[in-house]
């Protein structure tokens, strides 16, 4: 909301300086900043009239303007489709800063030569002004501007620009931010006086209005003004809307808009004689009722909008546009002035629906107060008969079927402390009330105050609005600190989030970074992977999707993880180690029947790849790729450190290598899997080098996870170290060697140390060699005891697998 | 003899000068000092002398033996000084040469910060809480005093997977929602912070995501006030940004709290002045706040007048852009390893 200070100097008189002004209203709830033209940013823009306009001779789209700035003419090129010769305009010489209209920054103006033609300067829009949003053409200045004057000097000063709160209806107005500021400054608040000549016959023997369903229009006010006379405003009323950011019109439309600025409260026209059968009536819309909005714009309504209609049909669009058929145009002569009450709820719906706001609907949506549209409507009836010189007839029809009465609250100096912390005294909180027109009656039995709420404030319904409003008129800078005193509640850590910090660590400590990749992903990459982990429910769809990229809820972090791989594999050149820990989203299965609701299973999962180079280029030895094995060795530690022991069994999965993927088990539970990439998922992934994965159930690592296990005490006696060399069938897994030999007695560790296949030992057969330490936890081994272990390992690992001792 | 003796000395000085490793020494020791030295002959052949010469002679000899004793040690020290010496000189690295790469892994800007905040919290006595990222329309918004029509769900442009009905679902567009599951399940007094994504229905821009991070927090006893609220957030600014940081305390509206309350902290780029960063206000917004709105309590079966409560929510994002100067907040989600090995 933009409010220029000379406007609001009319209600209230304004002694600070505008920043003073700005920083109270901001503190206060309504953050303001002031833009001041005058301070640079308006330097070097003048008021020109454009007087000549010749086509540019090099660009269809373009013109040449002269433009008379008094006391010299300037050629400028201009691309906007509304300059015509005989406008005054604000004209910004080389050097003035100008916002740009595409990016919204401050630049500075330059001379420039334009498609061969020099152009010394810019007719400027209100955007690049700095005063709305409009960029469709220029800002077109009332006719008596004066030539050659700055355009601060002529537009005034300071305007001050409010970011008002959803809450704050009122003071989407003049009048509102006025009251606001009367009550932050101590200063007295002047409303106009309204007051004009009626003239016979009644309005009620013109027209009758009928309310249909009173919840949806709670009030509605209206008044008839014939023998009008359209043509300009007036001067004064043309530079109170240009100095908003509103286009003058005409007299009628400008009326309206300057009551609808000055009140709060949108007002709506109707050309009397348009509207058939002398009737009015306030109702939903039939389905598929049409209407022309006064844009042109064709709608097909439903019952879910409401519609001002006369006996032939809808006339407007209750609160959010008028109809094109009972327009305003040069030849109306009598106007149905309305100024009504709507439903915020039955604005809202219906400008999703109709996909249409307006500067009305915007105010209606936030809920005004039924007060207003007599006050309002008095108002603009005033400034009809004295700027359009039109006649009122007698009476307003106002009806309001429920009148709302004022809310009655009382709060005591021990409510307000129990919530503010600190002690106001009565007659400051009285003061702080009245300030803003609330009523109060101090009751000096029980030291309560009651309170009659103003009738534009219909945010405050409770206590705690109550206590808010003093709070923030004595001003929140007031209010003392003091340390959080209440009691503990019992502690309770969550083991969810004490597992996943560890896992961090863990993680950071095998040398993986740590990634955040979105929850959201596209159907193309879903499809990428084949769904694992068991899963075969589809993924949860947005029903808005922002883009493609981010329409489905992610089952599974292989997506994000491997996408991130492929971008980062172009960009860096060392090994890449990454993983992500977070939720992906399964739908119940019974979430597929379309009226069975439920909120989908959001699932911790840890995800983690390696692909590239193991160590950095260095001068060092360098050592190969990251494998399986460097991830299983990430997988082996991280179980370890949660004291874990897994096993792991070969598994089938789609988006894996066959037979270099596994099953990650822990207690006979499958917690996650491990494997190289799928070539053809490398494939798909647009990943520069094979890589690997692991994906971890965390929800399932919780269960698993016990509390330390028990000590091992470290053996006092000295151990037997042996090493041995196996040679066995190439097929058989390592695991099952490792398992029979571990199964003998005083086998303390089996270390692996070396795995050769090759000409030394015969085809279709590896060698293993072996590190086995023997101990006894009570007495000193002889190595007749190592010896004989040994053996009787030999002979297992011989019946069982075949293995042989190399020779 | 004693002229033997003497010169016996003089030629064995002369050889140990001359020895310049440890193995001369040796083959210089034994020469010399050994069993079979010329002084070993001489004392030997004492007995066969006279009393008085034995004693006179046994004396000088010893003197020699002492003193040549003496010398041989004060050489191999020499030497192994010496061959110490020169195989530190050979044994030395070229120190400057890098070191051999150690792989460590960074943790995410945004986890840092998150887990820098919950710290700060936890200290304060607030617990961690989660709560889901899928929603019902409920939480987000209606148990919050945001009815279906009401204008602040402007403030919340949401993605939603069902779009119609009052029981519909949606991606939480704020982490408060938790603050109603909290009440719910738990009895004041309540101390709890929650941390997690939430999502917009947003254009991404430099400054804009359509995901990002916040922490809720939310206390709740009898007697609990703003002075308590301002209290908290002026303690974890503090923390974030220094004790001599500004810290703006103003009037805002957020429809679940009452009185509501805004925290912003002097821009740290221009220290107040009006730089681009702070859009010229000087100021940046850093957290929303409040005291719970009555309603809300009541709606989670807590008596208003008995209990009193303040909540807050703090987007993750901003602070480690303001921290760092990053200029674009879709590089935390990017995941450039260049960008995220810098924290």
């Amino acid at each position: 909301m933009k409010a220029p200070i000379k406007w609001l100097n009319q209600y209230v008189d304004i002694k600070l300086a505008p920043q003073v002004i700005a920083n109270k209203l901001t503190m206060a709830g309504i953050e303001t900043q002031n833009i001041d033209p005058s301070s640079g940013k308006w330097a070097d823009i003048f008021i020109g009239e454009v007087t000549d306009i010749q086509l540019h001779p090099h660009a269809d789209r373009l013109k040449l303007a002269t433009i008379n700035l008094g006391d010299e003419q300037v050629s400028v090129v201009c691309g906007a489709p509304n300059i015509s010769t005989g406008q005054k305009v604000p004209f910004a010489k080389a050097g003035a800063q100008l916002v740009d209209a595409h990016t919204g920054k401050l630049v500075m103006l330059k001379p420039a030569k334009i498609r061969g033609v020099a152009s010394n300067g810019m007719v400027c829009s209100e955007k690049e002004l700095g005063i709305s949003d409009q960029h469709e053409g220029i800002m077109i200045l009332p006719p008596d501007a004066p030539i050659g004057t700055p355009l601060s000097t002529y537009l005034g000063n300071t305007i001050l620009d409010l970011d008002v709160t959803p809450n704050r209806s009122d003071c989407l107005s003049m009048i509102g931010i006025a009251r606001e500021i009367a009550a932050l400054t101590g200063e007295k608040l002047h409303l106009p006086e309204v007051h004009y000549k009626e003239t016979d016959p009644d309005i009620n023997s013109f027209i009758s209005i009928d309310i249909e369903d009173p919840t949806l229009c709670p009030r509605y006010c209206a008044s008839l003004v014939t023998d009008i006379t359209i043509g300009p405003s007036p001067d004064w009323l043309q530079q109170r809307l240009a100095s908003y950011g509103m286009k003058p019109i005409n007299n009628i439309v400008d009326i309206s808009n300057y009551v609808m600025l000055e009140y709060g409260q949108p007002l709506h026209t109707f050309d009397y004689h348009k509207i058939s059968g002398k009737q009015i009536i306030i109702r939903r819309a039939k389905d598929k009722e049409a209407l022309t909005t006064l844009d042109g714009a064709e709608h097909t309504l439903t019952p879910n909008i409401l519609v001002i209609a006369d006996s032939e049909g809808p006339i407007a669009i209750g609160g959010i546009m008028g109809g094109l058929r009972t327009e305003i145009t040069e030849k109306s002569t009598s106007i149905l002035l309305e100024s009504a009450n709507f439903n915020r709820a039955i604005i809202r719906q219906g400008c999703t629906q109709l996909n249409l706001q307006s500067e009305a609907s915007t105010r209606f949506d936030k809920g005004l107060s039924p007060g207003l549209p007599l006050i309002a409507l008095q108002r603009a009836i005033q400034l009809l008969v004295n700027l359009a010189g039109g006649k009122a007839h007698k009476g307003i029809i106002d009806i309001q079927p429920e009148k709302v009465m004022p809310n009655c609250l009382s709060i005591s100096p021990q409510e307000l402390k129990r919530i503010g912390g600190f002690e106001v005294a009565p007659k400051e909180m009285l003061k702080a009330l009245r300030s803003l027109g609330f009523e109060c009656q101090k009751n000096t039995a029980n030291s309560r105050i009651l309170i009659t709420t103003p009738y534009w404030r219909s945010d405050i319904n409770c206590v705690a609005d109550i206590i808010e409003e003093i709070l923030r008129i004595i001003g929140y800078d007031k209010i003392p600190r003091a340390s959080l005193s209440s009691s503990l509640p019992r502690r309770e850590t969550s083991e969810m989030l004490n597992l996943k910090q560890k896992l961090r660590s863990i993680m950071t400590s095998c040398g993986c970074h740590e990634i955040l990749t979105y929850s959201l992903i596209s159907r193309e990459k879903i499809e990428k992977l084949s769904p694992s982990l068991e899963q075969d429910v589809a993924p949860m769809k947005i029903a808005n999707p922002m883009s493609r990229e981010q329409e489905y809820l992610r089952t599974s972090l292989q997506p994000g993880l491997l996408s991130t791989m492929a971008y980062n594999q172009k960009n860096y050149e060392s090994g890449i180690r990454i993983f992500e820990i977070g939720k992906i989203f399964l739908p119940h299965a019974d979430a597929t029947a379309p009226d069975s609701k439920s909120l989908p299973e959001e699932k911790e999962m840890l995800c983690f790849g390696l692909s590239g180079p193991r160590q950095e280029l260095s001068w060092h030895n360098n050592s190969g790729m990251l494998d399986f094995f460097d991830a299983k060795g990430i997988v082996e530690n991280l179980l370890s450190q949660l004291k874990l022991h897994a096993s792991f069994e070969p598994c089938k999965d789609k988006n894996l290598f066959p037979g270099r993927s596994a099953s990650i088990i822990v207690n006979g539970d499958k917690i996650g899997i491990i494997g190289d990439l799928h070539p053809r998922v490398t494939q798909e992934f647009d990943l520069s080098s094979s890589a690997c994965l692991a994906e971890i159930d965390i929800d399932k690592l919780l269960d698993k996870k016990t509390s330390a296990a028990a000590y091992n005490s470290i053996f006092r006696f000295p151990s037997i170290t042996r090493d041995l060399a196996l040679v066995i069938d190439k097929d058989i897994d390592y695991q099952r060697a490792d398992k029979i030999i571990r199964g003998f007695p005083l086998v303390t560790t089996v270390t692996l140390f070396d795995i050769y296949e090759g000409k030394q030992i015969p085809q279709g057969k590896k060698s293993l060699a072996l590190r086995i330490v023997y101990q006894s936890a009570d007495r000193t081994l002889t190595d007749a005891e190592a010896n004989q272990i040994e053996q009787q390992i030999l002979h297992q690992l011989d019946q069982e697998l075949g293995a042989k001792l190399r020779s | 003899m004693a002229k033997r003796l003497v010169d016996l000395r003089a030629e064995a000085v002369e050889e140990l000068v001359k020895i310049n490793n440890i193995k001369d020494l040796d083959s210089w020791k034994i020469r010399f000092l050994g069993k079979k030295s010329k002084l070993a002959q001489i004392l030997h052949s004492l007995a066969k002398l006279p009393i008085e010469e034995r004693r006179e002679v046994g004396a000088q000899a010893n003197k020699v033996k002492m003193a040549l004793e003496s010398s041989l040690a004060e050489k191999r020290n020499t030497l192994q000084e010496a061959s110490l010496l020169s195989s530190l000189q050979q044994d030395k690295l070229d120190v400057t040469l890098p070191g051999r790469p150690v792989s460590s892994g960074h943790i995410h800007p945004i986890t840092q910060t998150l887990e820098e905040i919950s710290d700060i919290l936890r200290n304060m006595g607030f617990q961690i809480v989660e709560g889901p990222d899928v929603e019902w329309d409920y939480y987000n918004f209606e148990a919050l005093n945001i009815p279906q029509w009401h204008p602040a769900r402007d403030m919340f442009a949401s993605l939603w997977i069902d779009t119609s009905g009052k029981d519909s679902r949606l991606l939480r567009t704020h982490t408060s929602p938790t603050q109603i599951r909290v009440m719910e399940k738990t009895r004041p007094p309540i101390r709890v912070i929650a941390p997690g994504r939430v999502y917009r229905y947003e254009a991404t821009d430099a400054t804009h995501e359509s995901m990002f991070y916040q922490i809720e927090g939310l206390a709740i006893d009898k007697n609990v006030t703003m002075a308590n609220l301002k209290d908290t957030l002026f303690e974890l600014c503090y923390s974030l940004f220094g004790k001599e940081i500004r810290i703006r305390f103003r009037c805002d509206y957020f429809p679940f709290v009452e009185p509501g309350v805004e925290v912003a902290i002097e821009c740290l780029s221009c220290h107040g002045s009006g730089c681009r960063i702070c859009n010229y206000s000087g100021w940046l917004e850093i957290l929303g706040a409040g005291m719970v709105h009555p309603d809300v309590l009541r709606r989670a079966n807590i008596n208003p007048d008995i209990y009193s409560g303040f909540a807050f929510g703090l987007g993750i994002e901003r602070i480690p852009m303001l921290r760092y100067g990053v200029d674009d907040i879709r590089l935390f989600y990017r995941n450039d390893l260049r960008f995220l090995q810098q924290f």
